[in-house]
Order: structure tokens, then C-alpha cells, then sequence
């Protein structure tokens, strides 16, 4: 994860605590989004940025999960992410999202 | 009346020292982590010359070989070679790192880039014989100075070394005490960024077969910005390449749009053509040490080459419609506006779609798409994906969601009007204009009709905006009409009257 976007992530969770944050994703793979995960989750696997060593343990989802899809609009969903939705390996990312979840999500 | 491309050039510099002292990757892991492992294993991860000029994705950048011709070759490439490779193609050549640091020093015109005697003795003869660059490229390249120097700038002078083959066989100088945007780190990006863009021009100029004087405006399209610390961006790439290169009726500017930048300038040489201020623009772009082995660390990860050790460059002749060569259709020319929205739904309609709509088109009346031809033997290992494949199935998603095909149709679609990413990750080269090369002799030849260039940038990463940007514009085949002559005095008048007769015509009936 891009280190300014984890800085970013830190401070609000600073902010308003970590237990009030959700990340949520738009990557088009499973692995960066497992990555993406693992960062505000586990801490950056890259040991490069802000969040090296850092637990944040964030609940994080992609926007192609039912969670975060039922909290959308349907006519957005199907303006802005159906398209996307039709060609990603929305399987694959799930998969990866809630095994991320069940091993360091703290909330 | 639509402005056509006449000619193409593409061009790579295998830089595999560059990619260890000069890529940003490498450089901020030496910062931060000098004993890092990476960068102990990096140097066994190199790869020489002839494998880089083997590797399938480079021979067809230059035209060697055609997406087509790669995408039979089962992925990955990097374990493969293509046999009997060489160093020049159809469209340009690879050049090795010895030779380009001569290049390098002949772009510069402020005594800023320094070889070692050795050095210089050893690569000139063979940069002598090559056969675009003349002695007024040569007759710059100085004699070189003894290894005690070399050492002493690089070592208490705040130069920037050169090496070649893990050798120090250079320097860049600052080129002033205290200004950043002029310190040597900074020059050596702006000279190596000017020498790709010249190798461009020389190879455009030669396969177009035209007269240097000919081209009167170009237009730099790389991610560099020169100038000093009172005017960062202030530019000219365009007209310093120019200079080299011998175009010397040429003036020009820069164009800064990220990696959409080379889409935005050839739809405004496109424009400069079709209204007549210029006959001949070029459109340049030089390549960038900053993203020489940006996902090194993936590949060494993976055990695979360093396989982002060249620069790119490409150059396009933007000319008056001859009635043959490839037209550049502004009409159907999309854009990402402000208030588009950053969705890739809304992104691939702005750019696809609409265009499409205003011209009634369907999608699947473009031929082929090309998008960011990013090599995924690059990009995959890295956890990026299949950046081009990604593109076209939306594309293809929203096909479907138009009627246009059917969902089961998408694979089909993909294959049929999308192709292989062939191009290195430098930004702004592999974005849309790799295909043009291969676009033109396609049409030419009859295979395809019309084309879709989409060049989308990241605009965000400059921290100004959070928008994203892209433009697109049809390639399509030459509709063979000529100049329309301006009409005469005669023909106006009795053009004049005819509309007259018409509307009294209509009034009278109207009365009755």
C-alpha cells in the first residue's frame, strides 16, 4: 500500500479509533487486495511504510462483498461497480478478504 | 479535414547499472536498508545485453515481431528467447548501455556529463558505426578524462556516477550549488530523458523519410520536468531534443499529463495539423531511470530477471492528410472530464463510449483497442495483474452491459479485439501509443479498420487533485478524400441563390 495512503490510515485511526474505522477496497486482484488487507490489518508486509510493526487490525472489505454491497445504493452499484463486477474474480478476492479478516481483524 | 501519421519510431536503452543506482526502488531500499537482502541478490538478477535484446516483449516493441506473433507464445517470456534476435527492428532498436552514456553526453550542450578516457576509447568506435547517428552527434562526445577525476567529482563534487557493467566509468555534474531542480540527480534524469527522446526522433525521421527541415512543431510528452528552482517545469524537452536531433525549422513544447500525456499530445498535433497552423508536428517522448526496476523486489522474490532494465522512447510523425496514411478522427476523441467520476465504469464509458455514441459506433466496431500495454511478464509477478487484459474485459463488461455482446461473449471479445501488453513499465510509454507502429501497417495493409488509443493517467500522484484522467481518439483507415479547394466567388453566389429559391419556395407553400 502506497506509504502516504498507510500514514493516512494511521492518523485516522488515531483520530477517532480503530474500532470506528472500515476500510474499504477497490482492488481489481485478490492479492492486492489481500495485500491492501494484510496492511491496515497485520501491518505492512513490505516493512516500508508507517504501518510496519503497526496491528491496526481494521475490519477491511472489498466493495464486491455482500457487507459492503448491501450498504450500497443499488442504482450507484449498478452505475458505478457492476461493470467491474463482471469481470473481476469476485470469488478469488472474497476468499482472500475473509481469510485476511479471520486471522487479524481485531473488530 | 483529419491529420494522418506518416511514420513511427520506438526505441529502448538497456540500462541495467542505471536500473541499480538510479531506479527509485533500489534507491530508497540503499537508504533506508543498505544491507538489505534485496540488494544483495539484485546484481545476480541482472541481465546482460544479448538476453535483453532476446527477450521477446523488446523485439517487439521495435517491430520485430507483432503482438499477434507474442501472444502464441505461452506466458511467461522471460525464460524464453526470441531466436536470431537483433538489435535493430522495423521500428527502431535497443540500445546497449556503453553506447547510450556517449549518447547521453552528446545531448549535453552544458559540460555536465564526463566518461572516462578508457571509456570513451573503447565505445566510440562502435557508436561511429552506427547508422543514424552522424558526425554532428559525434564531433560532441569529448575525449574523456582520466579515472582520478572521475572519482574525485563523484566522491567530493556531489556528481552523480555512471557506471556500466558495475564499472565507474563517469559522471553527471551539478549544474548549479544550491538548486535542486539542478542538482546532478535531477540532470542525469533530464539528459537520459532527452537522449531517448533523440534516439526516437532519429529513427522517426529516417523511417518517415523526410526532410529534417520539414517538421516545424514538436511536442515532448515524457514525466521529467526541467528547469530551474525559480520556474521547476518550466520545459523545453521538446525543443532541446530537437536541437539534437537536427530539426532545425522545429519549435515545440512540453506536455505533462502522467501517463496520458502521449494520448493528449497526439490529439493536439492532430489538431495543429487538421487547422492548418503546422504541416509536420512530432510527438516525443524519452524514457525514465526513476521506474528502471520499480518491482524488482517482486522478481527477485520470484526468482525471476530484472526485466525493468530499459528505457523507452517513442516519436510520431503527426502530418497533412495524404489521402493514404492512417487518420487521426479528433471527432471521436473522449475524454475524462472533471465531473466524469473515478470509477472504471465511468472512466472506460467516458473514453470508450461516448466517443463511440457521437460517431454511432459500437464498441465492437473498433478493431482493436489499445490501452496500457503494460508486459505483464512484469506486472503479473508483481501483483498487478494483466494491466491490458484487465482493460479489455471491462471494455467487453460494458459491451455487455450495453447489449452489445453476450456475457458468455466476453472471452471472445477480449481476444478478438484486445491484444498481449508488450511494452516496459516506464509510465508514459506503454500507454496507448505502443500500438500505433502496428496500427498503421494494419490498416495499411487492409487487416483492421479503425483503432481506439486510450491513454488514461494518475493524475492524483501529484498530489494537486484526486482525479484521474484520460483522453482517447480513433485511428482509422485514410478515407482517401483530398483537400476540399475553397469555393469560388461564383460558386458561393450560386450556392447563395439556390438556398434563396428553396426558402421562397417553402414560404409560398406555406401560404397556400
Amino acid at each position: 500500500m502506497d506509504l502516504e495512503n498507510q500514514k493516512r490510515v494511521k492518523e485516522l485511526s488515531d483520530q477517532y479509533g480503530a474500532e470506528n474505522v472500515i476500510i474499504v477496497l477497490g482492488a481489481a486482484e485478490s492479492e492486492a487486495a489481500g495485500l491492501a488487507a494484510e496492511t491496515v490489518t497485520a501491518g505492512d508486509p513490505t516493512f516500508a511504510g508507517p504501518l510496519t510493526g503497526v496491528s491496526l487490525g481494521l475490519r477491511a472489505y472489498h466493495i464486491c462483498e455482500d457487507e459492503m454491497k448491501s450498504e450500497v445504493a443499488e442504482q450507484v452499484y449498478e452505475d458505478q461497480v457492476s461493470m467491474m463486477e463482471m469481470v473481476l474474480d469476485v470469488d478469488s478476492i472474497k476468499k482472500e478478504m475473509s481469510a485476511i479478516r479471520s486471522e487479524h481483524c481485531k473488530f | 479535414m483529419n491529420s494522418v501519421i506518416q511514420a513511427t519510431g520506438y526505441i529502448l536503452a538497456h540500462t541495467p547499472d542505471m536500473l541499480v543506482h538510479n531506479g527509485t526502488t533500489q534507491t530508497a531500499e540503499r537508504a533506508a536498508n543498505p544491507q538489505s537482502e534485496y540488494l544483495q541478490q539484485m546484481p545476480r538478477y541482472l541481465r546482460n545485453y544479448q538476453q535483453a535484446i532476446e527477450y521477446l516483449p523488446n523485439q517487439t516493441y521495435i517491430g520485430n515481431l507483432t503482438p499477434e506473433q507474442l501472444a502464441q507464445i505461452d506466458q511467461p517470456w522471460y525464460d524464453k528467447k526470441a531466436e536470431g534476435a537483433v538489435r535493430f527492428g522495423k521500428f527502431g532498436e535497443i540500445m546497449p548501455q556503453d553506447e547510450f552514456l556517449l549518447l547521453m553526453q552528446s545531448c549535453d550542450v552544458f559540460d555536465l556529463v564526463w566518461l572516462s578516457k578508457t571509456f570513451v576509447e573503447c565505445t566510440k568506435p562502435r557508436l561511429s558505426s552506427h547508422p543514424l547517428i552522424g558526425e554532428d552527434i559525434l564531433s560532441k562526445i569529448k575525449d574523456g578524462v582520466e579515472q582520478e577525476s572521475v572519482e574525485r567529482y563523484v566522491h567530493v563534487e556531489h556528481a552523480e556516477p555512471l557506471y556500466h557493467l558495475g564499472e565507474l566509468v563517469g559522471f553527471v555534474k551539478r549544474a548549479h550549488d544550491v538548486d535542486i531542480n539542478l542538482s546532478a540527480h535531477v540532470m542525469l534524469e533530464n539528459l537520459v530523458s532527452k537522449a531517448t527522446s533523440v534516439l526516437a526522433l532519429l529513427h522517426l525521421i529516417h523511417r518517415a523519410g523526410i526532410d529534417k527541415s520539414a517538421v516545424s512543431y514538436v511536442i515532448d510528452c515524457s514525466e521529467e520536468a526541467c528547469g530551474d528552482m525559480n520556474q521547476r517545469g518550466g520545459g523545453n524537452f521538446a525543443k532541446a531534443a530537437a536541437e539534437t536531433a537536427g530539426l532545425t525549422n522545429a519549435t515545440g513544447c512540453d506536455i505533462r499529463a502522467f501517463c496520458a500525456a502521449p494520448a493528449h499530445a497526439l490529439i493536439l498535433a492532430a489538431s495543429l495539423v487538421s487547422a492548418g497552423t503546422h504541416q509536420n508536428v512530432v510527438v516525443t517522448a524519452g524514457g525514465c531511470t526513476a521506474k528502471l526496476g520499480m518491482n524488482g523486489k517482486d522478481h527477485v522474490k520470484k526468482g525471476i530477471p530484472l526485466l525493468e532494465d530499459v528505457l523507452g522512447g517513442f516519436a510520431v510523425l503527426v502530418s497533412k492528410n495524404d489521402g493514404v496514411n492512417p487518420e487521426i478522427d479528433t471527432f471521436l476523441s473522449g475524454r475524462h472530464t472533471v465531473g466524469t467520476g473515478s470509477s472504471p465504469q465511468a472512466v472506460i464509458t467516458a473514453l470508450v463510449t461516448e466517443p463511440l455514441d457521437r460517431g454511432g459506433l459500437k464498441i465492437t466496431d473498433i478493431d482493436k483497442y489499445s490501452v496500457e500495454m503494460q508486459n505483464p511478464d512484469i506486472t503479473k509477478p508483481a501483483g498487478a495483474g494483466d494491466v491490458p487484459l484487465s482493460n479489455y474485459k471491462m471494455i467487453a463488461a460494458l459491451a455487455v452491459k450495453r447489449g452489445e455482446i453476450e456475457r458468455d461473449e466476453i472471452g471472445a471479445f477480449v481476444e478478438k479485439h484486445g491484444m498481449v501488453g508488450w511494452a516496459p513499465t516506464q509510465g508514459h510509454i506503454p500507454s496507448g501509443v505502443p500500438y500505433l507502429g502496428f496500427a498503421c501497417d494494419e490498416i495499411l495493409q487492409g487487416k483492421i479498420s479503425r483503432a481506439m488509443i486510450i491513454g488514461k493517467g494518475s493524475l492524483f500522484l501529484g498530489r494537486m487533485t484526486n482525479l484521474f484522467d484520460g483522453v482517447s481518439f480513433v485511428l482509422r483507415k485514410n478515407t482517401g478524400a483530398q483537400e476540399e479547394c475553397a469555393a469560388s466567388e461564383q460558386q458561393i453566389r450560386s450556392m447563395i441563390a439556390k438556398a434563396m429559391r428553396e426558402f421562397a419556395e417553402n414560404m409560398m407553400r406555406e401560404q397556400r
